[in-house]
């Protein structure tokens, strides 16, 4: 197991070093950088500004210090906004993306799972079809359009739900409901599938011999072999989420990172892009080793077989 | 003797996508108390599914039980509740299966696995369950028992599966073990060893055993009776002794001239030509008589019934008619009749009586 | 036991030979692989009707444009945000051209004194949005195919030679796809966009980027698996050469799992691409795509939400039926759901 984490994580400071790099010479490439607006000062302001960004140092120099700035944590400084660093504005933004983005993958997660029993356990009926149904719209219907629908019908129309902004909790639900349809969806298909594999196996069979009733059939032998490798969507799903949730704060006017994010693209403030862009790397490619060392944590069979796979 | 199981006449179907498969088409015997039969057969001759409704565990969703009863206790298995059904599962009869790499769940302890059946049935209280439980990890030769009951299914061998799954079947000492091919997984040197644990604690708890297997060597180790099937149907059911040395159904007949033997004379072994029957559409009359040598024109119009050959001894052959002419079965098996007293090819003590 | 001794016809104990052969005849008419395939598939219904869904939209994606006189790019203020129209419908209280002005309902149609039909309404520039949903449906499904075919070619070359040569090859090849499958898909495609110009091509290439790994990975597998197969070790032993062996008997095998995963691959690609449009990186105008033209309908979707209605119901039903054919085909060509 260790043998296995230690590689996982070597793998990740690669792919993450990947990501940084090509970060970098995207920076030095483009068009854009701290200097768009670089016609309008006087030589000697010019120097200072280049002066204060390192930017007369040799390019590997420059290199060097902007990875050992991300190892520390900085993402650099926005253009936009004087002297905010980008790492300072993620952290301001983040709480409210954490909100949208926790309650979208808990109860997300937790219908998803009862939809898919529900479709496993009374397969081929109503029940299994109605299940199917929300599965299938909720990972063919793009999260937009869904968070569009939501808006017009509930805040719109019916106005019962705030349209936008943050004005509490309750401005959360539609954002939230609007996100936690594709984990619905992943989920409750996953769990279906799983669930009907587990209870054609032959030690459902063996449990039925013992004389186990459906209960005990359904919960205590079939659900938690079921339910483990959900675990491994879970890295899709927060990948999904993030996705989302660039959309869905940008529709419901969320000062979150995603609308930042979307804000950024349109002022070309191309130091939160990247800035922002390593954070989401980071974030992803963090969880999903997380992931992946839980399952087999959780799971006996990966746990105490040393992680040979 | 006391009769355990009974089942009459039993006939069942599966509803598939291709159609009905005639699964089993009107199956009659009877397993006594203490004793072991075994029921032989090629894949799909129906020897498990007979067995799996026993148990009632044939998914229900296609499963079309067409006629018949099987009794057990007094009751009709086929017709009480499944409430009450599984209070008879794991208590009154218990089931091994074929593999044992997959028949264990393998996110729950051994222990809570064992366990699980004695909490159920015999309403022990954890304490009570976890020492029995011991008790039969120990009974089965699994060594540090303790030890082992707090692991999960991978850390064992095949074999070791095995015992465990036999030790959950014992849990409540069942008046009846169905064993469903339980050495068909495991290599030969294991296999041996769990037909002789099987043999040994059935002479401890007093069970009768339904051992289904395909493999005649075990058959001729661990049986007392024997029913052979084909195509859904008992095509001869006897004593071991008798299905083996006075065989009368030319399905048998090819069975025991398939199986290798030592002192055999013949270099090449020989093998039943064709397939067996699509039970989607079975063949009408004998389904045999299409890869049989001893094809009577009767065995194309009619499904032979079951012929008295001893009290104990039955077959389903129109051979056996008092009308069919007289044939003579393969050499091997003439072989084997010789050494039969009562079979028409005895030749033992010659010289001696009359 | 019944045993029934009746009697029985005389000649009915004659011997009789049976052709051995005669049992060894299969009696069902063998079926190749994809007619078996598609004898499944007919029964999924849902999977039908999205193939009659999906048909109808391409053909109306190519023909669309020119079912009208209106060009998708043509800018005509005098005509702007129009609401649909279609003749013979009015009665019905639809399609009427009314629409909102202010807050009382008028028809636009007659007050701003247009003569011609837009069948599906004018965006705020006055250009039509029928032959616009159209042409941007072409184009989605445009950048959806071709990343989806970009991704099979390299995916199957790329993990076909790293299955099937193995070793050392396998190793580097495998070490190089760990590290590119930690990249996260958003943040690939969104540098990528960055460097290049947004329009068609950037999207396909950003999308393609990496989207060939887990199409490579599948194959992979799929070729390790039949690769030590006894019918690859026989055309081996016959003297097959390693080109006919993947061309003859590797592909075949491995081609339904392909199809199945291009089924999944494609929506994700109109769904990449309407994103990025929706998030300001996508097509730029007058060229339109089903996220460009979803763009536009939200910023008037509270009073002309027709505009935002067309396209967002083609690119769901789209998904839905790319998604459902997926499935389809899945339940069809997995061999593990045979009986």
């Amino acid at each position: 197991m260790a043998k296995y984490i230690t590689k996982r994580v070597i793998y990740m400071f690669l792919s993450l070093f990947l990501i940084a790099s090509f970060t970098f010479v995207l920076m030095k490439l483009l068009p854009g950088s701290p200097l768009a607006s670089a016609s309008k000062l006087s030589v000697e302001q010019r120097e200072v500004v280049y002066e204060k960004y390192g930017l007369n140092d040799p390019i590997p120099v420059q290199y060097v210090r902007y990875m050992g700035n991300l190892a520390k944590g900085d993402f650099g400084v926005s253009f936009q906004y004087k002297n905010a660093d980008v790492t300072t504005l993620i952290v301001k933004k983040l709480k409210y993306s954490a909100i949208l983005g926790a309650q979208a993958l808990i109860f997300g997660t937790l219908i998803g799972i009862i939809l898919g029993m529900i479709a496993a356990l009374k397969q081929n009926t109503v029940w299994d079809y109605g299940s199917t149904i929300i599965a299938i719209l909720g990972i063919s219907i793009p999260s937009f359009v869904f968070a569009v629908l939501l808006q017009y019908v509930f805040a719109v129309w019916l106005e019962v739900l705030p349209v936008g902004l943050w004005e509490g909790w309750k401005s959360s639900i539609l954002p939230s409901i609007a996100l936690a349809m594709g984990p619905i969806a992943i989920a409750a298909r996953f769990i279906r599938t799983e669930m009907i594999e587990v209870l054609s196996s032959d030690y459902i069979l063996l449990a039925k011999a013992k004389g186990a009733n459906w209960f005990e059939i359904a919960f205590k032998h079939a659900f938690r072999n079921a339910l483990i490798p959900l675990i491994t969507v879970l890295g899709p799903v927060a990948a999904g989420l993030l996705t989302g949730s660039l959309v869905v704060e940008q529709i419901f006017a969320i000062p979150g990172i995603g609308q930042q994010f979307v804000k950024s693209i349109s002022s070309n403030d191309f130091a939160v892009i990247m800035g922002t862009t390593m954070f989401f790397s980071v974030f992803l490619i963090v969880i999903i080793l997380i992931v992946d060392i839980l399952y087999g944590v959780i799971d006996p069979r990966i746990r105490l077989s040393g992680g040979s796979k | 003797m006391e009769k355990i199981v009974e089942v009459k006449n039993l006939e069942l179907s599966f509803h598939t996508f291709a159609g009905e498969v005639k699964a089993i088409q009107g199956v009659n015997f009877e397993v006594y108390k203490g004793e072991t039969l075994a029921i032989v057969g090629e894949s799909g001759s129906g020897k498990s599914v007979t067995t799996k409704s026993i148990m009632r565990l044939l998914p229900k969703s296609s499963t079309e039980y067409k006629n018949g009863e099987i009794l057990f206790g007094g009751k009709d298995l086929l017709k009480i509740s499944e409430k009450e059904m599984q209070k008879v599962r794991g208590k009154d009869i218990s089931m091994i299966f074929q593999d044992p790499m997959t028949s264990l769940n393998p996110t729950m302890t051994v222990g809570n696995q064992i366990m699980e059946p004695l909490l159920k049935h015999q309403k022990l209280s954890k304490s009570e369950a976890r020492k029995k439980s011991i008790e039969l990890l120990t009974l089965v030769g699994m060594p540090k028992p303790e030890m082992r009951m707090k692991q999960y299914p991978h850390q064992f061998s095949g074999g070791q599966r095995q015992r465990i799954v036999i030790a959950v079947a014992l849990a409540c000492n069942p008046k009846l073990l169905i064993a469903d091919e339980p050495t068909t997984a495991l290599d030969v040197t294991i296999q041996a060893q769990i037909l002789e644990l099987m043999k040994d604690l059935q002479k401890k708890i007093d069970t009768s055993i339904i051992f289904i297997t395909h493999d005649l060597g075990v058959v001729a180790n661990v049986a007392d009776r024997v029913a052979v099937m084909y195509g859904g149907r008992i095509v001869e059911v006897g004593t071991v002794d008798e299905v083996f040395y006075n065989p009368q159904h030319p399905y048998t007949w090819g069975l025991l001239s398939s199986m290798p033997s030592l002192d055999a004379t013949e270099e090449k072994l020989y093998a039943i030509p064709g397939t067996p029957p699509d039970l989607l559409d079975p063949p009408k009359g004998d389904a045999f008589a299409l890869r049989s040598e001893y094809a009577m024109k009767i065995d194309m119009e009619q499904v032979p019934p079951l012929f008295k050959v001893s009290e104990t001894h039955y077959a389903a052959t129109w051979l056996l008619h008092p009308d069919a002419p007289q044939v003579d079965p393969p050499a091997a098996v003439i072989e084997r009749m010789k050494r039969f007293p009562g079979s028409r090819y005895y030749t033992g003590n010659a010289g001696g009586v009359r | 036991m019944t045993t029934n001794m009746k009697k029985l016809p005389k000649d009915s104990f004659e011997r009789i030979t049976i052709d051995s052969s005669h049992a060894e005849k299969i009696s069902k008419p063998s079926l190749s692989f994809w007619q078996d395939a598609w004898l499944r598939i007919r029964k999924n219904k849902a999977a039908i009707v999205s193939m009659f869904i999906l048909v109808f939209i391409v053909f109306m994606a190519f023909v669309g444009p020119y079912m009208v006189e209106h060009d998708p790019e043509d800018v005509k203020v005098a005509h702007a945000s129009l609401p649909p129209k279609i003749p013979g419908l009015e009665k019905l209280g639809i399609f009427d051209g009314e629409g909102k002005l202010g807050s009382k309902t008028v028809n636009l149609y007659e007050l701003k004194k247009v003569e011609v039909n837009y069948w599906f309404g004018t965006d705020s520039l006055g250009r039509d949005l029928f032959s616009r949903l159209w042409k941007g449906t072409q184009i989605s499904l445009l950048i959806a195919f071709v990343a989806a075919v970009i991704d099979v070619v390299i995916g199957v070359i790329y993990g076909g030679i790293s299955g099937y040569y193995g070793g050392r090859v396998d190793d580097i090849m495998q070490r190089i796809v760990e590290v590119l499958i930690g990249i996260p898909t958003l943040v690939i495609v969104i540098l990528m966009i960055m460097i290049m110009k947004p329009g068609i091509w950037s999207i396909i290439i950003a999308l393609s980027i990496t989207g060939w790994i887990g199409m490579s990975r599948i194959v992979r597998g799929q070729v390790l698996k039949y690769k030590n197969q006894e019918f690859v070790l026989a055309a081996k032993t016959l003297g097959a050469s390693d080109t006919r062996i993947i061309v003859k008997h590797l592909l075949p095998n491995i081609m339904a799992i392909i199809v199945i995963n291009m089924m999944f691959t494609i929506p994700t690609a109109i769904f990449f691409e309407a994103f990025l449009s929706f998030i300001g990186m996508g097509l730029q105008a007058p060229k339109a795509s089903l996220g460009t033209l979803i763009n536009d309908g939200y910023k008037f979707l509270e009073y002309q939400p027709h505009i935002l209605f067309f396209p967002a119901v083609i690119i769901s039903l789209l998904m839905i039926a790319f998604n459902l054919i997926g499935d389809g085909l899945r339940d069809a060509l997995d061999p593990k759901m045979k009986d």
